[in-house]
């Protein structure tokens, strides 16, 4: 008899006044006692809408399935079969916007709490499992991954299974791409991170830091050096600035290298010597999920006022519902129809504060939202003394550039084929190196399929 | 893990290492930087690659012991290993249809002013070297610049070696007297760099200068190295380091590149017993 409660059981978490001053999980996770009771929520449909919503296509209803008997051992041998980091993307994905988006308990009420059961399940298989991962026999064939992102991971975990014999390429010092310089510990702790890699070094995944691929090594010595195909997952890189007046003033951050200080470089921890000033009044300019990580950060680092700036209304912000709330919670303030102008110094050519005007939304833009326009004489002054650039990326020039006959679009993105083919034999290339900035689920999925064709490729080759 | 094959003092805060490091050694050209991290807890901290041996599988780096990384670097010895060495970044230094050249070193500026100069010099180019220290007793590379150079002047500012006055006066001297230069390339203290620039731009002489603004990742993901050249945003980590000096915005360099100078100071090194925390805990 399925539990026909209308709500999801709830997420025990931090209270939003002590989670703001720590780096700590926010969200605790649920007891084996509240997975039960919410894989019984699941309707076990037979045409499972679910599993066509996930990018990398768990088995969602089976493994709740056996989550619900309390048989968490076979849950998790269900989801890896189809999933490389199920405790990454049980914490990060937008599964309101995918598997639950789907789920038909969210048509009257809410849908199945599919990510916090994936979350449960891998958590559980890290504290519970002991098992060396076997190492497959291998079968003769090189890859080599260029970066250690979500992408990449992906993909060296579904060839390893294969036998292929993979190096990961990771041009930072720690492998996890954006897992570990970008997403914030309060989200995704490192430690989880670092377990789901050393797994997949566990199954026989060799990875090398500090490599640069377009500097220290081409894609096409890659290929003379013995590696018979070559997956680029090399993630966004560059970040955006708005081209407005006052950016190069000292206390001017991208989102980017915000986050690295904290996240990467652990500068809010005493022991460690990459700095990070402590900021009164900070504004972080963008609505997506990196301005929510930038803003919830600055807070956890003492700022007294945190302000979103961003030009539309909430209902048009790319960030998760979820991401908003808790960030809501923890006393960031949104400042929204409301665009920067320009960001003023003192004398020092310190932030001092930054002119913005306030928007009203007009006609909807190619991109289906509508358009913010400035209303005339509104424009008001903002005292800050720092600002955060979260408003987007464009593609590292560095692999493309040195590459021989691999296809970028306008915006610099390599071209990809729904197989994840570029133009150039033999390589293949996914996540936001293609698609300019996602999600980290959309990137797993392109290295998933990426695998896929990497090994059709090389079996026929 | 990268080993620490040579260590040489140049002066008292000054020194010079050869670290085993084949592959960038292999691909290293002159312009280029790398970033080492000493120690799990340390910064990244970008250099400019002074010089490499093929061969021996060696990069050159010399730094002066500013801040607390650079100090922790110095304690090492010969034989320790530095945890992370990465390189070679940004791109190299190029010259074309230069015939005649003056490069403007200052301080410890003259380690990454050297090898530019023994480029063109074997690129067949005459090469005028102006090499500018505060005083006697933090010369570096003296011999080394000498050999690469067609005309070597050193200056120093109290006139205790070599030519009393600034690196500006020398090259002031230089143009004054007839010669005519291609290309002036400065690697300095920004002060120095933004006042060659303002020697040369009057007569229209191209300079290039190397920049060594703050950086984390030096990839491009980071953005904090950037740098406003001919008004625009540019990185110094993908589109440099090298820039056109005239277009440079060195007072905006020069602010953003003190920011972070007060927690310099407060920290004591690790290395030396200290906890190496930060004022800002």
């Amino acid at each position: 008899m399925p539990n026909m409660s209308p709500n999801k059981t709830k997420m025990p978490e931090q209270a939003p006044n002590v989670r703001n001053k720590n780096f700590s999980e926010v969200a605790l996770g649920y007891t084996e006692q509240m997975a039960i009771e919410e894989a019984q929520r699941c309707l076990n449909c037979k045409h499972k809408p679910c599993v066509s919503g996930c990018p990398v296509n768990v088995r969602i209803p089976e493994f709740i399935a056996n989550v619900a008997k309390g048989d968490f051992k076979t849950a998790y041998e269900i989801i890896k079969m189809t999933n490389a980091l199920p405790a990454v993307s049980g914490r990060v994905c937008p599964q309101e916007s995918q598997c639950e988006g789907k789920c038909v308990r969210g048509i009257k009420g809410e849908s199945v709490g599919i990510g916090r059961l994936e979350r449960f399940v891998a958590d559980w298989a890290m504290e519970n499992l002991n098992e060396k991962p076997q190492k497959p026999q291998l079968n003769g064939k090189k890859v080599a991954i260029v970066g250690a992102g979500p992408a990449g991971l992906s993909c060296a975990g579904d060839l390893v299974k294969l036998g292929y014999d993979i190096t990961i390429f990771e041009a930072f010092h720690k492998a996890g791409g954006v897992l570990v310089y970008g997403i914030p510990e309060f989200r995704l702790p490192k430690s989880i991170v670092q377990k789901e890699i050393d797994n997949l070094i566990a199954q026989g995944v060799k990875v090398q830091t500090n490599m640069v691929i377009g500097r220290i090594l081409s894609v096409d010595e890659l290929f003379e050096s013995g590696f018979d195909a070559v997956f680029i997952g090399s993630g966004a890189g560059l970040p955006g600035f708005l081209g407005i007046e006052g950016e190069g003033l000292v206390g001017v951050y991208s989102a980017n290298e915000f986050l690295t200080r904290i996240n990467l470089m652990k500068a809010y921890l005493d022991e460690y010597d990459t700095p990070i000033k402590q900021s009164k009044s900070v504004a972080v300019v963008g609505g997506g999920n990196v301005a929510m990580d930038a803003a919830r950060s600055a807070k956890r680092l003492g700022a007294e006022h945190v302000y979103i700036v961003y030009r539309r209304s909430e209902e048009e912000m790319p960030a998760r519902i979820e991401e908003i709330h808790h960030a809501k919670e923890e006393g960031i303030e949104f400042m929204l129809l409301t665009n920067p102008k320009r960001i003023v110094g003192d004398e020092d050519g310190h932030v001092a504060g930054m002119e913005c005007s306030k928007m009203e939304l007009g006609e909807p833009d190619e991109s289906g939202r509508r358009r913010p326009k400035a209303i005339e004489g509104s424009e008001f002054m903002l005292d800050i003394d720092a600002a955060i650039m979260a408003v987007g990326t464009s593609p590292n020039p560095l692999i493309r550039s040195t590459t021989t006959g691999l296809n970028a679009d306008k915006r610099g993105c390599i071209i990809a084929d729904e197989s994840m083919a570029t133009s150039k034999v033999g390589v293949y290339a996914g996540g936001d190196t293609v698609t300019g900035a996602a999600t980290v689920i959309l990137a797993m999925g392109a290295g998933k399929t990426a695998a896929a064709s990497i090994d059709e490729y090389l079996k026929n080759k | 893990m990268f080993k620490i094959l040579r260590k040489k003092a140049l002066n008292d805060s000054v020194v010079l290492m050869d670290i085993d490091a084949p592959l960038i050694a292999k691909k290293a050209q002159a312009g280029q930087f790398i970033i080492f991290r000493v120690d799990e807890y340390g910064e990244r901290v970008p250099l400019t690659i002074a010089d490499y041996d093929r061969d021996k599988g060696t990069v050159t780096i010399i730094f002066q012991t500013v801040g607390n990384s650079t100090k922790m670097l110095a304690q090492l010895n010969e034989g320790d290993y530095i945890l992370d060495f990465v390189g070679p970044l940004g791109v190299a230094s190029h010259f074309e249809n230069v015939k005649k050249a003056v490069v403007v070193g200052g301080g410890v500026g003259c380690a990454i002013a050297y090898p530019q100069a023994k480029k063109l010099h074997n690129m067949g180019v005459e090469v005028d070297m102006i090499a500018g220290f505060r005083s006697k007793d933090i010369v570096i590379l003296e011999d080394e610049m000498k050999a690469v150079s067609d005309n070597f002047i050193l200056t120093t500012d109290d006139g205790s070696y070599g030519k009393k006055g600034f690196v500006t006066n020398a090259l002031q001297e230089l143009i004054d007297a007839g010669n005519k230069y291609d290309i002036v390339v400065a690697i300095g203290p920004i002060p120095m760099m933004k006042f060659v620039c303002k020697v040369t731009e009057p007569y229209n002489i191209k300079t290039v200068v190397s920049l060594n603004p703050i950086m984390i990742d030096g990839t491009g993901m980071c953005g904090g190295c950037r740098v406003t050249v001919d008004g625009k945003t540019k990185f110094a980590c993908v589109d440099g380091p090298d820039f056109d000096g005239h277009k440079v915005d060195f007072d905006e360099l020069m602010r953003r590149n003190s920011f972070y100078q007060k927690d310099e100071r407060s920290k004591e090194c690790r290395l030396l017993g200290g906890n190496g925390g930060k004022d800002n805990a």
